[in-house]
């Protein structure tokens, strides 16, 4: 299966940045202007639901439904709020994942047009870009393209003679993983504890500030430019399964050549891990996540799932973010599991109980068991945990995104985490919370 | 009390006009703080909600919550080891073990020539590189123990 270029194409080996003028040569910042001058804001709105985007930063949700959602103001503008706003997720921090980064660092202007059409779909004036901390060398290009397409008019008051403003901004998130929810991601925005909040009411209808907002992932936003440009048959044209577009798949972890391929979405799994070079020293897959941390594990059994919404999901996972972590045959499953739940224990935002106490109980019970210390009775515990964390029993996502890989490595290598039990244990798992301050923060 | 010098002050400032909220550079400010003075000790932190408009309590809360806040002094060089699931696969824990035993100190010290703090931070994006560590604001990936010398030599 070949790379199929539509969002790196403008992108280098060694992601020297593509700048104003060069990004325009290529056609750049013509998709905008087409926007502006031929289309309405809604029907930027269908183009995209028409060609089937989805959410490209782990959930997968209809982007131009998600748009749909925002109220709008064209035909009452007495009423329209102070502000309406974009928010770009670019948090990200889930485990295996190191997509996004590419194309900010590798194209940073194409997020920005997309970034100004997207806003004149959903009628924002302001948009900011939620970056995380460590990103610092995306924030100075990101930076440099929004002086550089302020200085053009692509941004800023009554842009190119059409009475639309729009202002663009970057926030430099202080790292938490909970900010890539994107109701956390909204509190962290106004400056407080990235907590979850309740929903309803959706963002759309009262997001940051309280105001109409639209959170997208930077991934899914930058097929934008491409669908104004070339249409929706064509985007959907662009998918080798059932989805429409292209999509960053990456490969970390036991592959011999990792790295990042934007390919059709829905090709084959076994034919992208050929790409990345197949398993190292020739050894066999015992499993991955196929994308990010939260996403449920899949086996050798698999390799024949088309990577996409529905194909990944029908294996019982789900697309996620598209990045693949991947473990060769000599991985102890349980030291994986650990490495996962640690991270969702020390993430977890404390809100609510099953998440802040549930996930350091799980991290206990694995790491009890990883070190020869396991008790009968503690796998089905963690079965337990499974349910007791899962879908609708905690304020958001968190928890049971991170019972997913649990809940497979139980399904896939029950027998393996079974045999991590001494024979002569005590029969009472009496198993403490973990000290979830085990990794100390300056 | 303390007060947080001019170039602070106006950063934070700046930040300030970008919302239509003032407090929600609440983050930034203490980033600022800490960007000038190397971490946020009390007296800075009830100094920068001064000029947010926030209290010093609701600094507290955000400045306790996020990992890029220091609210202890550190080394000039922070050196935060990715210890999420790429880098695990690819050598993590030998790579940890050799810094704590080349450096002496353990997760949260800071060596006693003010060099190096050691901290843990979650995934870096950097999975192709793994396993990957962050020194101040540089990324350095593919680590080998003869390669932690060399990066570990460059910062003085």
């Amino acid at each position: 299966m070949d790379e199929t270029r539509v969002l790196t194409r403008n992108i280098r080996e060694g992601r020297e940045p593509v700048w104003r003028a060069e990004y325009e040569a290529a056609g750049g910042w013509e998709a905008f202007k087409k926007t502006l001058a031929e289309l309405k804001p809604t029907e930027v709105g269908e183009l995209v639901k028409e060609a089937g985007l989805r959410g490209r930063g782990g959930a997968g949700f209809p982007t131009g439904m998600k748009w749909s959602f925002m109220p709008r103001f064209e035909e009452r503008p007495e009423e329209r709020p102070a502000h309406v706003y974009l928010v770009i997720n670019a948090d990200e921090m889930e485990p295996g994942t190191f997509k996004d980064r590419l194309l900010m660092e590798g194209d940073p202007h194409q997020l920005i047009e997309a970034m100004a059409i997207s806003s004149y779909a959903i009628g924002a004036d302001i948009a900011y870009v939620f970056l995380r901390g460590e990103y610092v060398e995306c924030q100075r290009r990101l930076q440099k393209a929004i002086d550089e397409a302020t200085e053009a008019g692509y941004l800023g008051n009554d842009i190119l003679g059409s009475g639309y403003n729009l202002k663009i901004y970057l926030h430099m998130s202080a790292g938490r993983y909970i900010c890539g929810e994107e109701s956390a991601l909204l509190s962290a925005l106004e400056g407080r504890r990235a907590v979850p909040r309740h929903k309803p009411p959706f963002p759309a209808a009262s997001g940051l500030f309280g105001q109409p907002t639209t959170v997208n992932n930077v991934e899914t936003i930058c097929n934008v430019p491409h669908i104004v440009s070339n249409g929706a048959d064509w985007y959907k044209q662009l998918g080798a399964h059932k989805d429409g577009g292209t999509k960053l798949f990456g490969a970390s972890g036991h592959v011999n050549r990792p790295g990042l391929a934007e390919m059709p979405l829905g090709t084959r799994m076994g034919d992208l891990l050929e790409h990345f070079g197949g398993i190292r020293e020739g050894r066999r897959l015992k499993a991955l996540l196929p994308g990010g941390g939260s996403t449920p594990l899949l086996t050798a059994d698999h390799l024949d799932t088309p990577m996409d919404y529905e194909g990944v999901g029908a294996a019982g996972s789900r697309l996620g973010t598209g990045t693949m972590v991947v473990m060769d045959e000599t991985t102890p499953i349980v030291g994986v599991l650990k490495n996962l739940e640690h991270f969702y224990a020390q993430e977890s935002c404390g809100w609510c109980t099953p998440c802040r106490d549930g996930l350091p109980w799980v991290e206990r019970i694995l790491t009890n068991l990883e070190a020869g210390k396991g008790h009968p009775g503690d796998i089905e515990l963690l079965e337990l945990h499974t349910k007791l964390l899962g879908p609708g029993k905690t304020f958001c996502a968190h928890a049971p995104g991170a019972m997913g890989p649990l809940e497979s490595g139980l399904k896939y290598f029950r027998d393996e985490l079974a045999a991590l039990i001494p024979d002569d244990s005590d029969t009472l798992s009496l198993t403490e919370p973990a000290n979830t301050a085990s990794n100390s923060q300056v | 009390m303390i007060e947080l010098s001019q170039t602070e002050i106006e950063a934070i400032r700046h930040e300030m006009s970008l919302y239509e909220d003032p407090g929600a550079a609440t983050i930034e400010a203490l980033k600022i703080v800490q960007e000038h003075r190397g971490w946020v000790s009390d007296e800075a932190l009830e100094a920068a909600a001064v000029v947010v408009g926030v209290t010093p309590t609701q600094m507290e809360a955000v400045a306790t919550f996020y990992n890029l806040i220091f609210r202890q002094p550190v080394g000039r060089h922070v050196i935060m080891i990715c210890d999420s699931i790429s880098c695990y696969l690819t050598g993590y824990e030998e790579i940890l073990a050799y810094l704590k035993k080349t450096l002496g100190i353990e997760f949260g010290q800071t060596t006693p020539d003010d060099r190096f703090t050691l901290l843990p931070i979650c995934c870096l994006g950097d999975c192709d590189n793994g396993p990957s560590m962050r020194v101040g604001e540089d990324y350095h990936g593919r680590l080998t123990p003869d390669r932690v010398d060399a990066i570990l030599a460059e910062y003085k």
